[in-house]
């Protein structure tokens, strides 16, 4: 049996029909000449489904914030085909056994390819390697490896786990953050933070951790990505190293895009979250980073809490807000209506890049004749306003709730099969 | 109809009438009392305590202490209106105690500020008696408080308001209705 | 204004209404007669999750002397020790029918949580707010400056303050800065740069890192308490080096000018920030600040209750 996605135009360019069958992108036809289930698109744009490297989906073990059920249903929406889950969970995904679960509940799931992240050291301690390799070589096939919410602050273990990812074509995502400059750290580190009084979490506790890591990598020859860069020191070094020929690669989540500290003036933990929010120069630098290609990637660091850990005193809140359900709206209202990408770019940003550094063969595929059909059909002039309560994950900690963002995902196809179609789940 | 058209009832001529009427009333009925006080109630009940405490001086040539009275913290109606600034509290030297204490204020209207200022005098001191002065009654009683002293009876209805205006606070002297055509 | 949390709420106007009216409710409750009806059948918590005997007691004779009923609700001995939350505290204290909830919290921002998050639906008044704002101590320190050196009425035009001491950590400097600002005073903060808050060069006031230099032009000088634990935090190496930089002696008051007066918010760290001549010294008001704490936090609750709207 073959879909037909009618009138759609791929990257914002010509209208085509695109036929899909077996799983993969079988014709590009002339608009309306297509044969097969017609999916109404026309004039909507596709691009290749979004990749995330930087999802918690927090099972096992917070299963009342989200499961890997309920946050692939978010992704989907979201116009996601592939996610990677963080190891923080409970217990954490330091093990072969864990990662293969987690792998498995998201091909139960069947809405998105669930990629787990293998944890650096054993229980995100910073102390001992876990058993990267044995992850590695299980099921679930992992690449990624990252202590994120922790930061690998131990020089010597860093070292090791650079080096020893090597072996399998691995990477090692950083959560930059100097442990020590961040001891109950609350906001980023300002004339804001003195003023309301908040602990500071000063830029150069991210872009010191990042500067010893780039010249670490290049001393081992070995690749390094770095998680959410929040400011614009940061993406000074990558950029440096970048020029250097330093293996590094970045991401930057839709909120560092968007958001300013000045949010937190309003003491709501909705806005707390690790990186914290920066100035409104870092977001500038930040969106100049991604669309220089400084910074490689678009990554969600979706972080569902339930409501009791948001509803109280900032300090008692827990870090972290979603991302999966805005982040294409985010892109959009950032990167692609002020002119900095392409719908080309925005794919590579959101699609294809994130692909190749999770090293995921079947995701980032460009949309032509033969590739894997994962794809996202957005509406480019749909504007909608952003409702906690209507969001498919089990948490509701949205910083854009009642917001009006533009852009909406209507269709996604994962390995052929559409997840979403019109919006809503199939 | 022009609904909120002022009405004046008693112009500056009627007041200083009004005010010299009182005085006589006052050392009248005082008689042979030695130890008289007035006690404004803010605003203009104190520019009028004044004036009164003159027209006795003037009549009689002795000096009639006068004072004010901010009732504010002691109103039953805090919680209905907007927070107001507080204004001093003056009691003469020699405070107020077994003097015969004149209570002097613009309008009588529910007695509810004179309720107010009966529980703040009770605060400051023991008169031996309390009177009170008003140059406006315009009725509506909410308390069994009735006057001693009136400058003008002045029947309104609920809808109307009544404004007094003294040339100490508001540079001119007249009495207004303001509300229904009359 | 239904809450007061931070003393960047009050305007000019605001704040000179507060010590106004605080003036008036001193000259009353200087009378014999230390209670008055004005807040009677009101109920007013104090909400206390950090030790703090000396505000917890102002507020309560400030809430009583207007007649309000008050519960205290300390952390010690409560449920909230037992790790309840702020916001399960907080239904609690609305299930009671609070009019105005005044608390003391570890955590900054946690009275703007309680006003704003929809918990209760009565007044919140900030009595300290982990390293944020502590407005009615800035409201007490004006009103005593006001009194001693702007005879009892107006603003502050004109007078120069300086705060010395752990600025980094203290609610008090951070509300005075403010408030003072908004009263046209000019403040100094005076601390070794380890325990000034980053970004300081952007507040509204100077700063100096030397204390001989600011007293010989000061009005006022405010001394803050300075906690030992924080040499283990390295901001400073002794307290003794402390002391001899940052200390108010009897040799440093010498500097002061003669209408000088010296304030501290108490509790005082006797032999660190402040010598026990310089607290014993008829220029040291410490002990009026204390009453005129009273006076100014009746005005508070006086004026965000006495005017709240009744909500049927
Ligand atoms: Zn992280």
């Amino acid at each position: 049996m073959s879909r037909v996605l009618r009138g759609v135009r791929p990257y914002g360019e010509d209208a085509v029909d695109i036929v899909i069958a077996d799983g993969v992108i079988a014709e590009l036809a002339p608009a309306g000449t297509g044969v097969g289930d017609v999916i109404d698109a026309d004039g909507l744009v596709a691009l290749p489904g979004f990749v995330d490297l930087h999802t918690h989906l927090r099972e096992p073990g917070r299963e009342d914030a989200e499961t890997v059920l309920s946050g692939s249903q978010a992704a989907a929406l979201g116009g996601f085909t592939c996610v990677h889950a963080m190891a923080n969970t409970n217990p954490v995904a330091d093990t072969a056994g864990v990662v293969e679960q987690v792998w498995r509940l998201g091909q139960v799931a069947g809405l998105v390819d669930v990629r787990p992240v293998g944890a650096v050291t054993v229980g995100l301690g910073g102390e001992r390697m876990a058993e990267i390799g044995a992850m590695a070589h299980s099921a679930a096939e992992v690449r990624v490896f990252s202590d994120d919410g922790k930061c690998v602050h131990d020089a010597v273990l860093m070292r090791r786990a650079l080096e020893y990812v090597k072996a399998f074509d691995g990477v090692v995502a950083q959560h930059a953050q100097e442990p020590r400059l961040t001891e109950d750290a609350q906001m980023n580190e300002g004339e804001l933070s003195g003023r309301l009084g908040l602990v500071g979490w000063p830029s150069v506790a991210e872009e010191a951790i990042i500067a010893r890591d780039v010249l670490l990598a290049e001393h081992v020859g070995s690749w390094l990505h770095v998680c959410h860069v929040s400011t614009a020191g940061s993406v000074e070094v990558i950029r440096w190293a970048k020029a250097r020929g330093v293996q590094v690669t970045a991401e930057v989540t839709p909120h560092h895009l968007i958001l300013t500290e000045d949010l937190v003036t309003s003491y709501d933990p909705i806005y707390k979250v690790n990186p914290p929010l920066r100035t409104a120069a870092d977001v500038h630098a930040l969106r100049e980073a991604l669309a220089d290609g400084t910074i490689d990637a678009i990554a969600t660091d979706h972080a569902p809490h339930p409501h009791e850990d948001k509803d109280c005193e900032w300090a008692a809140a827990a870090m972290g807000m979603l991302g999966l359900e805005t982040a294409f709206s985010i892109a959009m209202a950032t990167m692609v209506e002020p002119g900095l990408l392409t719908w080309r770019e925005l794919a590579q940003r959101m699609s294809v890049r994130p692909a190749r550094i999770g090293r995921v063969r079947t995701q980032g595929h460009d949309l032509v004749v033969g590739a894997v059909a994962n794809i996202a059909v957005v509406d480019p002039s749909a504007v909608r306003v952003i409702s906690a309560t209507d969001l498919a994950s089990r948490s509701r900690n949205t910083p854009y709730d009642g917001m009006e963002l533009p852009g909406r995902v209507v269709h996604t196809v994962f390995a052929g099969t559409p997840t979403v179609l019109d919006g809503a789940l199939v | 109809m022009d609904s909120s058209r002022a009405h004046v009832v008693l112009d500056d001529a009627d007041i200083g009438r009004a005010i010299r009427r009182i005085a006589h009333e006052i050392v009248e009925k005082s008689r042979g009392s030695q130890s008289l006080i007035l006690l404004g109630i803010p605003t203009r009940g104190v520019a009028l305590a004044h004036r009164i405490a003159a027209a006795i001086s003037s009549i009689e040539g002795t000096e009639v202490p006068v004072g004010s009275l901010d009732i504010t913290l002691y109103r039953d109606d805090l919680r209905l209106r907007p927070a107001r600034a507080l204004v001093p509290t003056m009691i003469p030297p020699g405070g107020i105690d077994d003097k015969t204490v004149i209570l002097v204020d613009d309008v009588l209207y529910s007695g509810r500020s004179v309720r107010a200022a009966l529980d703040a005098l009770n605060d400051v001191g023991r008169p031996a008696a309390v009177q009170l002065a008003v140059l406006v009654d315009r009725g509506h009683r909410q308390l069994p408080i009735r006057p001693d002293y009136v400058g003008k009876n002045l029947p309104t209805s609920l809808v109307e308001q009544v404004r007094v205006e003294v040339a100490e606070v508001d540079g001119a002297d007249q009495v207004t209705i303001l509300g229904e055509g009359r | 204004m239904k809450h007061l949390l931070s003393a960047a709420d009050l305007s000019r106007d605001d704040a000179i209404l507060v010590l106004d009216t605080a003036a008036e409710l001193a000259a009353v409750t200087d009378r014999s007669v230390k209670k008055l009806p004005t807040l009677r059948g009101r109920t007013v918590v104090n909400l206390f999750f950090e030790d703090s005997t000396r505000t917890r007691i102002s507020f309560e004779v400030a809430a009583k002397r207007l007649s309000a009923d008050v519960i205290n609700f300390a952390a010690k001995g409560s449920s909230v020790s037992k790790g309840e939350s702020l916001k399960d505290t907080a239904l609690t204290l609305e299930a009671m029918g609070a009019d105005a909830v005044v608390i003391r919290h570890g955590s900054s921002g946690a009275p703007h949580r309680l006003a704003t998050a929809g918990w209760i639906g009565g007044s919140v008044v900030n009595a300290g707010d982990g390293t944020h704002e502590h407005p009615t101590q800035a409201l007490l320190d004006a009103f005593t400056m006001r009194r001693h050196l702007r005879d009892g009425a107006g603003d502050l035009d004109g007078l120069h303050v300086a705060i010395v001491g752990d600025i980094l950590h203290s609610r008090v400097a951070r509300s005075n800065v403010l408030l003072l600002r908004t009263l046209g005073a000019h403040v100094t903060l005076v601390a070794p740069p380890t325990l000034m808050p980053y970004g300081v060069e952007s507040w509204p006031c100077d700063v100096s890192f030397d204390i001989d230099q600011v007293l010989p032009g000061v009005d006022a000088v405010m001394m803050l308490r300075v906690q030992a634990e924080r040499m283990h935090a390295a901001y400073f190496p002794s307290t003794l080096e402390y002391s001899r930089l940052y200390g108010l002696d009897a040799r440093r008051m010498g500097l002061l000018p003669a209408h000088a007066i010296v304030m501290h918010p108490g509790p005082m760290n006797r032999g660190m920030e402040i010598s026990a001549d310089v607290a014993d010294s008829s220029r040291a008001v410490m002990v009026e600040q204390v009453a005129n704490g009273v006076s100014v936090r009746m005005a508070v609750l006086y004026l965000l209750l006495g005017g709240m709207k009744e909500e049927i």
